[in-house]
């Protein structure tokens, strides 16, 4: 039995339908993050967790107990805020308290976990400010705070840290997966940007059109998608996609022709019913710039120098353009024909209707 | 250089309002210290304090101080406390809110001297008005509101034709507040009430301390109600420092003793305003 456990989960607008059948079990202490495209649903799907939004249909159930039609504030949830939300008539220290004072807790509990809460998170200096005299990291700490002192069973996460900026968020990132692993409390964490979603999670749910795409954990989304929606979601750059010109079986190895090339590709590594075509995905990472006897050729069109890394754009004989990972110092200039080849144990394959049919070998473990 | 042109093109409007104030001041004063009664023409010696002299001593004076006061305090309780609660109101979505929010602030188009005479003949009156039909309709004797009650009905018209104001305000003020910030008390377990009083009160203090200092600017120099519905009485009951200024000045034709009541009225609304401010304004220092 999981411990938050989502059935069957609906939600319908007025003219919308915008959480279509949602399941998902999620375990105690897990750190969750869903992630996808603005409109997906992800948001709603948190809300109606939170019982901000009331569902259409399905049931939530949390640690044994439905909570589907309970209020927000029984359901051992809390929430940060994407604008964190505090308060702004009220002290930090009110803001951490409110949640006790209306639950008429004890003044000398309530101070006593103020004080600790604060202390943790850095705040024990602030508690006699109100939010418009915090920066926006110390906010966002207060936020976090305001959930922690409730010791909820879930902690919900909104976009918290878009509004933060580009430094902050990759400090506030790590205190956060500090705090996950402090506390252990499951976590729920919405976002669309997907380095966060890769590096905070210990599973990513992509969520499109109100539907689950694919759930599992960071490093699975990134090797074997099970479709183009994750394939080109997940990763940056994003994954080539090349359409082949013709793929046809010899025995138990597919040729998939691509241009004047011919790649091998066993049979074992697919499944399901053969497509008349395919489409092709490998990352940048996983083309090779070849001096010889490449399988694909193209002009270099830009290359982008990260320091680490070089991304090369090439533009193929078919007009296509497609992104290679070359090594920081890479001699290539601009304008230059190329040779590049293709590493056959990460490629992946698209069928018609954008769905993977081939799997990733387990061996696969480049040194 | 550059300054000199600046001054010299602001120069005609500046000097403009300072002829504007200070021609009417002047003269104000001026009259207030001489014999000026229009029914005695070419007697205009100059009395000192005589004239204020005059309007302090008169027997409505102090009457309408206190009427003055009663008036401006009730209308401000009134138009904030309902307009707090009835925005608070309309604030949620419902079937056919933009009419109602339409048809709460359409009184405050309504000019004051129609408001009056609505209330006086419609509302008001102890024969046909509608609150001696419901009286009536209970079987109780129905109330002569303007000759019994003749400063209530003047608070109760003035409120009505202010109390939208503080609507459209608080509304507005509503709008902004963040619902994130709703539904994070809400999640903390607050409820409608802990909301309403946790949230929205302090939210609200701001606009609450411009429509009480708006208001007080308007409601120091209520006239037409009064003229219109009681004409100040009966006797002295509700009349105001407007309506015994013009009183003096156009009843009695003593222009002299009408300019001193002005003056007197100027101080009245400075020493209101200090207080004010006192109460209300650090609300508004952000």
């Amino acid at each position: 039995m999981a411990y938050l456990n989502i059935t069957e989960l609906q939600k319908h607008y007025d003219n919308y339908h915008a959480l279509r059948g949602i399941n998902l079990k999620i375990q105690e202490g897990e750190f969750i993050v869903f992630v996808g495209p603005s409109g997906c649903g992800k948001s709603t799907l948190l809300r109606t967790i939170a019982g901000l939004e009331s569902s259409t249909g399905g049931s939530i159930d949390l640690d044994g107990r439905d909570i589907t039609e309970l209020a927000s504030s029984k359901r051992d949830l809390a929430m940060v805020f994407q604008s964190y939300a505090l308060y702004p008539h009220m002290t930090v220290a009110d803001n951490l308290s409110f949640a006790l004072r209306l639950a008429k807790e004890d003044d000398a509990v309530i101070k006593e976990k103020v004080s600790s809460v604060s202390a943790s998170l850095q705040l024990d200096k602030l508690l006699e400010r109100k939010p418009k005299e915090l920066s926006g990291g110390q906010r966002q700490r207060v936020a976090i705070g305001r959930a922690i002192v409730r010791q909820p069973k879930v902690f919900l996460f909104d976009e918290p840290l878009s509004n933060l900026d580009a430094a902050l968020r990759v400090q506030m990132r790590l205190e956060l997966a500090r705090l996950h692993k402090k506390l252990g409390t499951t976590m729920i964490y919405v976002t669309h940007d997907q380095v966060e979603a890769m590096t905070l999670a210990d599973r990513v749910v992509i969520l499109n059109a109100g539907q689950i795409e694919q759930v599992g954990t960071p490093l699975e989304l990134y090797r074997s998608p099970n479709s183009r929606f994750v394939a080109e979601f997940i990763g940056t750059p994003k994954m080539n996609l090349i359409k082949l010109d013709g793929l046809t079986r010899e025995g138990d190895m597919l040729q998939l022709k691509l241009m004047d090339t011919l790649i091998d590709f066993p049979v074992a590594r697919v499944h399901g019913p053969l497509p008349s075509n395919a489409t092709i995905g490998i990352r940048p990472e996983h083309l090779t710039i070849v001096s010889d006897s490449g399988d694909l050729t193209g002009r270099v069109e830009l290359i982008e120098h990260l320091g680490s890394e070089a991304y090369t754009h090439i533009r193929l004989a078919n007009d296509q353009t497609i992104i290679v990972k070359a090594p920081a110092r890479t001699e290539i200039k601009d304008g230059e024909m190329i040779q590049i080849r293709v590493d056959r144990d990460e490629l992946i394959l698209f069928n018609e209707s954008d769905r993977v049919f081939s799997v990733v070998p387990e061996e696969a473990n480049h040194e | 250089m550059k300054r000199s042109i600046t001054r010299l093109l602001m120069a005609p409007s500046v000097i403009l309002l300072l002829v504007w104030m200070v021609v009417p001041l002047s003269m104000t004063i001026y009259f207030s210290s001489i014999n000026y009664n229009l029914l005695y023409p070419g007697r205009n010696n100059f009395v000192g304090w005589m004239n204020f002299e005059f309007f302090v001593t008169d027997p409505g004076f102090w009457i309408a101080i206190s009427n003055t006061l009663t008036l401006l305090l009730s209308v401000l309780i009134i138009t904030v406390v309902l307009g707090v609660a009835l925005s608070a109101l309309i604030d949620k979505p419902f079937a056919g809110r933009n009419v109602v929010r339409v048809l709460l602030i359409s009184p405050f188009f309504i000019m004051p001297t129609v408001n009056a005479l609505i209330w006086k003949n419609m509302m008001m009156n102890p024969v046909y008005g509608i609150f001696a039909w419901i009286s009536n309709s209970l079987g109780l004797e129905p109330i002569d509101w303007l000759s019994n009650y003749p400063l209530v009905s003047v608070i109760i018209m003035v409120s009505w034709q202010w109390l939208p104001f503080a609507i459209l305000v608080f509304v507005t003020a509503l709008q902004s507040q963040d619902t994130e910030q709703k539904e994070a008390a809400q999640m903390d377990g607050a409820t409608g009430w802990h909301i309403f009083r946790y949230l929205t009160i302090p939210h609200l203090a701001r606009p609450i301390a411009v429509v009480v200092m708006i208001e007080t600017i308007f409601l120091l120099a209520v006239f037409a109600e009064i003229y219109v519905s009681t004409g100040g009485g009966p006797g002295y009951d509700s009349t105001n420092l407007a309506y015994l200024i013009y009183n003096q000045a156009l009843l009695q034709y003593d222009v002299g003793v009408a300019s001193a009541g002005g003056l007197f009225a100027v101080l009245l609304a400075n020493i209101v305003a200090f207080f004010l401010i006192r109460a209300v304004g650090k609300n508004l220092t952000v």
